[in-house]
C-alpha cells in the first residue's frame, strides 16, 4: 500500500479499492516499524492525520474528492510553520515553539485534502548538506545506513525513499531539496523563486529560499508542486504568474527540445560514476529526440564563494529574532537584555549556525560589507547572465545534481568539504531558477545517482515533461532501497 | 587574516557568547573559509550591478485596510518569560 504512487492512490480511492484511513494507518504502522532506523521524522501527528484522513474518507464516499491529494498522506520539513503543531527547525532554541498559524503552503495542503503525517527531520535552519547538523538525531539513507541523505531537507528525502510518506516538501536555498533527492534517489524539485509562497516558512536566506515538493516519481511532484504554486498575498515576493497545469505537460512530447549541456558540471570534482551515468541519461533523452548541445556557466566555480557570504549575510539578519524574548529559548539569569540574549543564542544555535551567523555579521560588518557582501552580489550578477545566455539558445540544461554520492556519517567534519557537496545546486538558487532532481543511475556500491533538470524562470512545466519522458523511458525506478 | 579580536568583535555583534576554546576554533574556520571566498577577486566586477533579488520586483502595494490578526494571547502564547500583556526582559535602563 505504501509503494503506491500518489496518481495510482487517486485512482484506488475513485475505485474504492482503499480509503484514505486504510492508506494512513498503513504509513503510521511502517513509520512505527522503520522510522527508529531512519529517523526521518521528528513529530508524527497521528490524531490528526487520523481525523484528515476520516475527513477524506467521507468526501470520497459520496464522490466528492477535493482533488488529486485528496487523503493523500505527506509530510513537512519541520521548517514549515503548522498551527499547534511544534515547530523547531531542527533547533533547540524552537525545541518547544508552536506556531499560531499555517504557513501558506500549510494551508493549501489541507485545502486539497492532503493528510499530514508528520514533521522531519532536517539540518538546524536548513544549513547543513547532510542532516548530521539536526539538534535532535541524525537521519540515515534509507540505501545505506551508515550513509547521510544529504540535507538540509534530509528527513523529507527519506520520508519518500523508505515510503514513510506518500510525498513530502522542503525547502531549497542551496540544494536542500535537489541534493537530498539525489542521495535517496527520489525526485525533488526547487521551484522559480516566486512561484511558492514563502510565508510561514522559517527564513534562512530569503532571496534564495524557496519551498518544493519530493515525490516517488515525476508524475507525483506535478501534483505535489500544483498543490501549492500561485501567488500569495502574504508573501510580497511571490510572482503572480499564471500557474499551467503540470500534470497536462506529462505529455512525452520532447522531441525538438534544446538541452544544454553545461561544461563546468563535468570538471574535475565529479565523481566518474555520476559523470557517466548522467551522460548515458542524456544520450537516452537524445534517443527520444532531445537535441543538446554543450554551452558554458563561466561563473560556476565562483558561485558557492558568492553563496557563502550571500546566504550568511541574510541568515544573520534573518537569526536575529532568536533573542530569547517572543519565543523560543530563554538561558535565564543575565544580568542585561544583550547578555540574556547572548547566551540564549549561545546555548540554542548548533555550531554550524553559530559559523553562518558569524560569517554573515562579519561580511556585513563595518569595512568588509563592500569588499565581502557587495562584490558577492556582484558575482550573483554574473552567475544570472550566464544562465541568461545559455538560455537564449536552449530550453533547459543537463547535469548532475551533486559532485558525489551519499556520503558516510561523519566523513565530512571539515566545514569547507561539506558546503563543496552543494557546487552544482548552487547557482541555480543565486539565479532564482527552476532546478528537478530524478534518478538516473546506481554506483556500482548500489547508491542513487541524480539528473538535475534546470530551467528558465517559471518553466517547471518543461522540467516535469522532460523529466517524466526520461523515467518513463527507463526502469531506474524499479529497485527500492531493503531496510532491516 | 581574522584575528582573535575580530572574533571577538563579530560575536558581540551577533550577539552570541563563545567559550575560550570556541573563539580560536571559530577563528580557524573563518578564515579558511573567507580564505576560499577570496577566489572572488579573481572576478572583474567593475561596471557590474548588484542582484539582490532572483526575481526583479517594484514595490508591492495594497489597499491600508483593517483586517483580523491574531490575538494578543496567541502572540504571547510562546514567550519564554510574559507578564499579563507584556513580555518580561532583564532591566535595560538604570533607576
Amino acid at each position: 500500500m505504501t509503494e503506491r504512487t500518489i496518481h495510482a492512490l487517486g485512482e484506488a480511492y475513485r475505485r474504492g479499492d482503499t480509503t484514505p484511513t486504510a492508506v494512513t494507518e498503513a504509513y503510521l504502522a511502517r513509520i512505527e516499524k522503520f522510522d527508529g532506523h531512519v529517523g526521518a521524522y521528528l513529530t508524527v501527528t497521528r490524531e490528526p492525520a487520523l481525523r484528515a484522513a476520516a475527513a477524506a474518507d467521507a468526501r470520497h464516499r459520496a464522490r466528492a474528492p477535493l482533488g488529486p491529494l485528496d487523503g493523500v498522506p505527506i509530510a513537512l520539513k519541520d521548517v514549515l510553520c503548522t498551527k499547534g503543531i511544534r515547530t523547531t527547525c531542527g533547533s533547540k532554541i524552537l525545541e518547544s515553539f508552536v506556531p499560531p498559524y499555517d504557513a501558506t503552503v500549510v494551508a493549501r495542503l489541507a485545502a486539497a485534502g492532503a493528510v499530514v503525517l508528520g514533521k522531519t527531520n532536517m539540518d538546524e535552519f536548513a544549513m547543513g548538506s547532510s542532516t548530521e547538523h539536526s539538534a535532535f538525531k541524525p537521519t540515515r539513507n534509507p540505501w545505506d545506513l551508515a550513509r547521510v541523505p544529504g540535507g538540509s531537507s534530509g528527513g523529507s528525502a527519506v520520508a519518500v525513499a523508505a515510503h514513510l510518506a506518500a510525498g513530502a516538501f522542503g525547502t531549497d536555498t542551496g540544494g536542500s531539496i535537489r541534493q537530498p533527492a539525489a542521495f535517496c534517489g527520489t525526485v525533488g524539485l526547487k521551484p522559480t523563486y516566486g512561484r511558492v509562497s514563502r510565508y510561514g516558512l522559517v527564513a534562512f536566506a530569503s532571496s534564495l529560499d524557496q519551498i518544493g515538493p519530493f515525490a516517488k516519481n515525476v508524475r507525483d511532484a506535478a501534483l505535489l508542486l500544483q498543490a501549492i504554486a500561485g501567488h500569495d498575498p502574504h508573501d510580497a515576493t511571490s510572482v503572480a504568474a499564471p500557474v499551467p497545469d503540470y500534470a497536462a505537460a506529462l505529455d512525452g512530447r520532447v522531441h525538438g527540445l534544446r538541452a544544454g549541456i553545461p561544461r563546468e558540471y563535468f570538471a574535475e570534482g565529479v565523481d566518474p560514476e555520476i559523470a557517466r551515468a548522467v551522460r548515458a541519461a542524456i544520450e537516452t533523452l537524445r534517443g527520444l529526440g532531445v537535441a543538446t548541445e554543450e554551452v558554458s556557466l563561466p561563473t560556476t566555480g565562483y558561485a558557492l564563494a558568492a553563496y557563502y557570504l550571500i546566504a550568511p549575510a541574510e541568515a544573520s539578519s534573518n537569526l536575529a529574532r532568536y533573542d530569547g524574548v517572543k519565543y523560543g529559548l530563554r538561558v535565564p539569569g543575565g544580568k542585561d537584555l544583550i547578555e540574556m540574549s547572548s547566551r540564549t543564542r549561545a546555548a540554542g544555535f548548533g555550531a554550524e549556525v553559530k559559523r553562518r551567523v558569524m560569517l554573515g555579521t562579519y561580511a556585513l560588518s563595518a569595512g568588509y560589507s563592500e569588499a565581502y557582501y557587495g562584490r558577492a552580489q556582484k558575482v550573483r550578477t554574473l552567475v544570472r547572465r550566464d544562465f541568461e545566455t545559455a538560455f537564449a539558445r536552449v530550453d533547459l540544461l543537463l547535469a548532475p545534481t551533486t559532485p558525489n554520492v551519499a556520503f558516510k556519517h561523519g566523513e565530512k567534519e571539515d566545514p569547507l568539504a561539506m558546503y563543496l557537496n552543494d557546487a552544482l545546486t548552487i547557482p541555480v538558487n543565486l539565479a532564482g531558477l527552476p532546478g528537478l532532481s530524478v534518478r538516473c543511475g546506481f554506483t556500482a556500491a548500489g547508491l542513487p545517482i541524480g539528473l538535475q533538470l534546470i530551467g528558465k524562470p517559471f518553466d517547471e512545466a518543461t522540467l516535469l515533461r522532460v523529466a517524466d519522458a526520461y523515467e518513463r523511458a527507463t526502469t531506474w525506478l524499479a529497485r527500492e532501497p531493503a531496510l532491516p | 587574516m581574522i584575528t582573535r579580536q575580530d572574533v571577538e568583535h563579530v560575536a558581540r555583534l551577533a550577539r552570541l557568547e563563545l567559550g575560550d576554546a570556541e573563539i580560536e576554533r571559530m577563528r580557524e574556520q573563518l578564515n579558511a573559509i573567507l580564505g576560499y571566498i577570496d577566489k572572488l577577486r579573481e572576478l572583474d566586477v567593475t561596471n557590474v550591478e548588484p542582484t539582490s533579488h532572483a526575481v526583479p520586483l517594484v514595490n508591492v502595494m495594497r489597499e491600508d485596510e483593517v483586517v483580523p490578526c491574531l490575538s494578543q494571547d496567541q502572540m504571547l502564547a510562546n514567550a519564554p518569560d510574559r507578564v499579563g500583556e507584556l513580555f518580561r526582559v532583564p532591566r535595560i535602563i538604570e533607576d
